[in-house]
């Protein structure tokens, strides 16, 4: 399978409207033999994003929507997520992982993003933010001869 | 084992208080909350707690939950007891990894050596 296919869906903005739309995107990455690692990261950081639009960027607002657009191909999976807030500057958020900020019980979504994924990328706005997931290739158990 | 609905269930083992999540995915923030609710009666309930927050079950969580996490730790420490996380799925330490909570909760491999740490 090489061709790409991509998808878009529009959601109210709630937490727990993730739910179907990861549903969906994971029977997407098992069609194209994305493995478990795979799976568990984006399942984390799409968890991780969409919370952020629903929360940070439209401020719980029922009103509001989420939408999710996503492509995959047999080599990765391109997702972004896109809410009706005002934006954010990514770059002045802190760092989670050192001084206070250890002990503080928010901000580690970001972090996590940019860990399980190949690329994250937010728009100018800051309310839009795409990222990238290429697939973990099988581990080689024995390296050939040098 | 006690469970309390809809998330937890509670254990004692000789000096310590055992708490295992029995959700496999901790995700929906009315969980998280009720979570909270929950281990922090636990909390309340006995003086100087030795606390033991078992993960066999969960094979996924969010960042979420790493901030409930931060709260009971910070209760415990205001109630002068201890805390000790354990059975962790090695996917969800790699979590624990990368934002280095490792630094911060003492982690250890299954409830025996949690409890021996702790007697």
């Amino acid at each position: 399978m090489t061709s790409t296919a991509s998808y878009s869906i529009v959601v109210e903005s709630k937490p727990s409207a993730v739910t179907s739309v990861f549903q969906q995107i994971q029977a997407r990455l098992v069609d194209h033999n994305f493995g478990k690692d795979d799976i568990f990261a984006v399942h984390l950081t799409l968890e991780e994003a969409f919370l952020n639009a629903v929360k940070h960027g439209n401020k719980m607002d029922p009103s509001k929507k989420v939408k999710v657009e996503y492509s995959i191909d047999a080599d990765k999976i391109e997702i972004s997520i896109t809410d009706q807030g005002s934006g954010f500057q990514p770059e002045a958020v802190d760092d989670p992982r050192f001084g206070e900020n250890l002990f503080k019980p928010g901000g580690r979504g970001l972090l996590l993003m940019n860990s399980y994924m190949d690329m994250v990328k937010f728009n100018q706005q800051g309310n839009s933010v795409s990222m990238v997931r290429y697939k973990e290739k099988p581990y080689l158990k024995k390296m050939p001869d040098q | 084992m006690t469970t309390i609905q809809p998330n937890i269930g509670v254990e004692y083992a000789e000096n310590a208080t055992i708490v295992s999540f029995t959700d496999e995915k901790i995700l929906e923030e009315k969980d998280i909350n009720s979570l909270q609710e929950s281990i922090m009666s636990v909390i309340e309930q006995t003086e100087r707690i030795n606390l033991i927050l078992d993960f066999s079950n969960v094979k996924f969580l969010s960042s979420a939950v790493l901030g409930l996490l931060i709260r009971i730790s910070k209760r415990i420490y205001e109630h002068e007891g201890r805390l000790r996380l354990c059975n962790i799925d090695p996917k969800i330490y790699e979590i624990f990894k990368i934002t280095r909570l490792t630094k911060t909760f003492d982690i250890y491999k299954n409830v025996e050596s949690a409890v021996k740490d702790l007697s």
